[in-house]
């Protein structure tokens, strides 16, 4: 097989999640490895997130390999009006596995079908984020012992939310519950209900937070932007009922845990962090235990 | 169906193929498609004809010229109720429905102005088909999706 790589989230089965999540709990139990000595990983950040990157980093350097790249596009030489043909075509002579973030969409398809090595998508604009999925699919079932059956809950835009979609596919798998909280305007896309409605799974859809949150296993927290809004006045009035508060989590299931791509900014209160259920940053951690299995297994090791 | 006949009369080919039951506001996106501004053939274009069963219609005929099957079917997008008329000695001796493709390739335009179709050049696009009856279109880079509505050729 040419070209391995990992641009959306459909591009894997239900069983090659499984495998992923498998061995992400390899690397849990045996962070450093030697087994990519003599490789070298291309990180191409065409815009800066210092979060992914470091994530994707950490893990290639826990494997044993090699980095080269670049940290945002004025740093390379699609500044001199490079197309991102070039760009990827030159990067796949000195590379074994290209990472790549860029803000257009599509860019990591395109760059896949041209590259020679194998591309991770790190995300390409508003569309996918394929790792980040991974990530939450293993935080999820390392804290819940199960993908299966589980009551999730999606907090905030979720129109424009690329890791609530991905994440819905990818779930959809494994028999969820779902229940949608967001504003009017940034409500779950049509498509996706369908999608849902044609699985024949269940979901529910609210304007604030209200008892049903008792019944969640997860609930994943996402930001509501300003930018979103075209009515300045419509964001100041829901910008608050999409804030999660410690005393908000009162009388929930034990299991229940709260997760969030981070960054976060306020819609989930500091006060949150200490309790047993906030479960965010344990969430970044194992992201690079995910990206060592997803590097790994893509590069056949 | 008198003006059927006068047109016949006025426009007849021997041999050749006749589209009819084209939108007439999406004539000139048919023409485009098919690449007919560079062909040498006689051909005859009819617009704004009245028809019974769509609003306005238009028509091309085009003499000597035989379209493969998914080349024609391509037209689907702009006039999905098109139909083929394979003329040869003067009568009709074969009818065909366009058949809205599974595929589009290098024909539409992405919608999404966010899309790597719409920034870097010789990207041919390239989209599943969602939903046949009504265009909607899958963009197999940005994965946004392309309706009828908003579509523009490549
Ligand atoms: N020899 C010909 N030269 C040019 N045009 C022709 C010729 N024969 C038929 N046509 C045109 O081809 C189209 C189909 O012809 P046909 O006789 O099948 O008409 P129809 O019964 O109205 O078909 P439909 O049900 O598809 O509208 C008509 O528009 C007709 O004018
Ligand atoms: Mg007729
Ligand atoms: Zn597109």
């Amino acid at each position: 097989m040419k070209n391995k790589s990992l641009v959306s989230i459909d591009d894997y089965t239900k069983e090659d999640y499984l495998r992923i999540l498998d061995k992400a709990a390899y690397f849990e139990a045996n962070p450093v490895q030697n087994i990519l000595t003599g490789k070298v990983v291309a990180t191409l950040f065409f815009e800066p997130s210092t979060r992914t990157r470091l994530s994707f980093e950490s893990a290639v350097n826990k494997l044993g390999g090699k980095i080269i790249g670049f940290t945002d596009a004025s740093s390379s030489s699609v500044q001199k009006g490079e197309s991102l043909k070039d760009t990827i075509k030159t990067v796949a002579n000195y590379s074994d596995l290209i990472v790549m973030r860029h803000p257009i969409e599509g860019s990591a398809r395109y760059a896949s079908e041209v590259s020679k090595v194998p591309v991770v998508n790190a995300g390409d604009g508003a569309n996918q984020h394929p790792t980040q999925t991974l990530l939450d699919m293993y935080s999820i079932r390392k804290t819940q012992g199960k993908l299966e059956d589980l009551n999730i809950f999606l907090v905030g835009d979720l129109k424009y939310g690329r890791t609530v979609h991905s994440l819905l596919m990818a779930m959809s798998h494994f028999n969820p519950t779902f229940n949608f909280i967001s504003p009017e305007s940034l409500k779950m896309p049509k498509e996706y209900k369908l999608f849902l409605e044609k699985k024949g799974i269940k979901y529910y859809e609210h304007e604030d937070f209200t008892e049903y949150i008792k019944e969640a296993d997860i609930v994943y927290m996402t930001r509501v932007q300003k930018e979103r809004f075209s009515d300045p006045i419509e964001y100041e009035k829901v910008k608050d009922v999409y804030i999660l508060r410690n005393e908000m989590l009162e009388g929930t299931k034990d299991n229940l845990r709260v997760l969030h791509p981070l960054p976060r900014v306020n819609e989930i209160n500091v006060d949150v962090d200490n309790n047993p259920k906030a479960y965010y940053f344990d969430q970044a951690l194992n992201g690079v235990y995910t990206r060592q299995a997803i590097i790994s297994s893509i590069l056949d090791l | 169906m008198n003006s059927d006949k006068k047109e016949l009369r006025v426009n007849a080919i021997k041999n050749g193929t006749v589209i009819d039951h084209i939108p007439a506001n999406d004539l000139f996106k048919v023409i485009k498609i098919l690449g007919l501004q560079n062909i040498t053939n006689t051909m005859t274009l009819g617009t704004n004809l009245e028809s019974k069963t769509q609003g306005k219609k238009a028509i091309i005929k085009i003499a000597e010229l035989f379209f493969e099957n998914d080349d024609i079917d391509r037209i689907a997008l702009a006039a999905p109720n098109a139909k083929l008329n394979i003329i040869k000695d003067y009568v009709v001796i074969e009818k065909r429905k366009v058949q809205v493709p599974d595929k589009v390739i290098g024909i539409a335009k992405c919608v999404n102005p966010k899309c790597i179709t719409n920034f870097e050049d010789n990207i041919v696009t390239k989209f599943t088909v969602v939903d046949k009856e009504h265009i909607a279109l899958k963009c197999h880079y940005c994965e946004k999706i392309t309706n009828k509505e908003n579509l523009r050729l490549q």
